[in-house]
């Protein structure tokens, strides 16, 4: 589904990723960690080439990520993203945030859109809020809106870049929640977190990522228990 | 003090008065159009300078300084006296427009500029991520944000171009300023025209501004209207 080769990812003079190589299967949840700075937001946003890279492959599906001739409008359609501030649309309320990207990029009929929107927003619980506005909406309403109007385009991969780390600690749960059942029902989820919780029970495999390098990856018993790395050790007594 | 106020010209002449500040009206609208589409180019340059300066950038900077930091009369003038010196003649109307539409333009592009800026980065990496193009962006999440930011000093620069316009009498046009004076000037009944004028851009303001009010609020209901 998703085939990461030596990926190098340059801001100027700051070298951010050095070499990346990582395959995610469909159907698969993989939880990435690691520590401030060490470019795990920045792995997201290559993936659907929101940043460019300097060397190396990032393929979906068939498509390669970075190639001057793809769509990438197209691509990301099948490309999911939640981010860790929440950035729904504040000028439209909860049902237009989710509708208009499948009216406007997907061509849906108006009626056809707020049908479906509906639905996803039902489907993460906020099917009361339909006609709220964003600035109604609590932190982990306002998250679960986002992952509503990211499901709306159908994407058969979902980039979650710490969708929780924002929200007020009651509120976690809301949106982990959310996750958990997407995970259950089969989609394939790449998810920066800072939950271990959620990375030890829901992922299927978890990266360790370093300056820049991935360290270490595994099914989380292995990463947890048994981490093979120095750095890895550190950085999980520390998070503990 | 033995002033006799005399209205009664006045009255008589108040179509004309009505119609010349339609020419006012005009003028005012069209140099906000202009500066509008001026003001956004500008903003868009100036935005874009990151280090490195084109002329292009420098043309902006030097419009966006000039028209905000002299008085709007010498502006005018050198669309009229200026221009004329070098042999460029621009009629009344034109002058007025020139002028009126450059301070505008230099007011709303700053305007702008703050605008675009109080829209964080990740408004438009969201839109993108769900395959808007960069134009389905701007055009359904970024402006209707950076509309409602400007709305006000939008509005206020709309205020200021019919007030503004009246300084188009010093360089021959006949708005409302300019027939009043000329009215004026024939009867001796000076202060009744100017009282009187005086109230018809009183109401033009109020209308304008109330106008905003209603619109501003049916476009954003979201936040509770302006
Ligand atoms: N647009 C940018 N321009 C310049 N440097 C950037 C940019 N975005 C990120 N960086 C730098 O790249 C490095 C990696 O950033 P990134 O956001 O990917 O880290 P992260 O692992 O997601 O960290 P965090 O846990 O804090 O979110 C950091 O040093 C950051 O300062
Ligand atoms: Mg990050």
């Amino acid at each position: 589904m998703i085939d990461i080769t030596n990926l190098h990812k340059r801001f100027g003079p700051l070298h951010v990723l050095k070499g990346i190589n990582l395959t995610v299967d469909k159907g698969e949840v993989l939880s990435v960690i690691g520590s401030s700075g060490s470019g795990k937001s920045t792995l997201l946003y290559c993936i659907n080439g929101l940043e460019s890279i300097q060397d190396g492959s990032i393929r979906v599906d068939d498509t390669e990520v970075h190639h001057p001739k793809t769509d990438l409008n197209r691509l990301r359609q099948k490309l999911g993203m939640v981010f860790q501030q929440w950035n729904s649309f504040p000028h439209l309320t909860a049902l237009e945030n989710v509708a208009l990207a499948p009216r406007i990029v997907k061509g849906q009929s108006k009626s056809e859109a707020s049908e479906r929107a509906s639905e996803q927003l039902n489907h993460v619980g906020l099917g009361d809020k339909l006609d709220s506005y964003p600035h109604a909406l609590s932190g982990g309403q306002q998250q679960r809106l986002a992952i509503a109007r990211a499901l709306a385009m159908e994407p058969s991969l979902m980039l979650f870049d710490e969708a929780t780390s924002a929200l007020d600690p009651e509120l976690v749960g809301e949106v982990l929640d959310t996750m958990r059942m997407l995970a259950r029902e089969g989609m394939t989820m790449i998810c920066v977190t800072h939950e271990m919780g959620f990375a030890r029970d829901v992922s299927d495999r978890v990266a360790y990522f370093h300056q820049g390098i991935m360290e270490e990856i595994g099914p989380p018993e292995q990463l947890f228990n048994t981490p093979q790395s120095e750095h890895t050790r550190a950085f999980l007594s520390k998070v503990r | 003090m033995d002033y006799n106020f005399h209205w009664q010209p006045v009255i008589g002449r108040l179509p004309d008065l009505l119609l010349a500040s339609l020419d006012t009206l005009q003028v005012a609208a069209l140099s906000i159009v202009l500066g509008i589409v001026i003001g956004l180019l500008l903003a868009i340059l100036r935005m874009n300078a990151r280090g490195r300066w084109t002329p292009l950038q420098w043309f902006a900077v030097a419009w966006i300084e000039i028209a905000r930091n002299t008085p709007v009369l010498f502006q005018l003038f050198f669309f009229g006296f200026g221009l004329g010196a070098w042999g460029w003649h621009l009629s009344p109307f034109m002058i007025v427009l020139a002028g009126l539409s450059f301070n505008c333009a230099g007011y709303l592009a700053e305007n702008f500029r703050g605008g675009f800026q109080s829209i964080p980065d990740t408004q438009y990496r969201a839109a993108r991520s769900v395959g808007m193009s960069a134009g389905q962006t701007y055009y359904h999440i970024i402006i209707p944000q950076v509309l409602r930011k400007v709305w006000h000093p939008l509005t206020n620069q709309i205020v200021w171009a019919v007030l503004m316009s009246s300084l188009g009498m010093l360089v021959g046009y006949q708005e409302l300023t300019g027939s009043a004076q000329y009215f004026a000037s024939r009867t001796y009944r000076i202060f009744e025209y100017f009282a009187v004028v005086a109230l018809i851009y009183y109401a033009l303001v109020k209308l304008i501004l109330m106008a905003s009010r209603m619109l501003g609020w049916r476009l954003f209901r979201s936040e509770g209207g302006v």
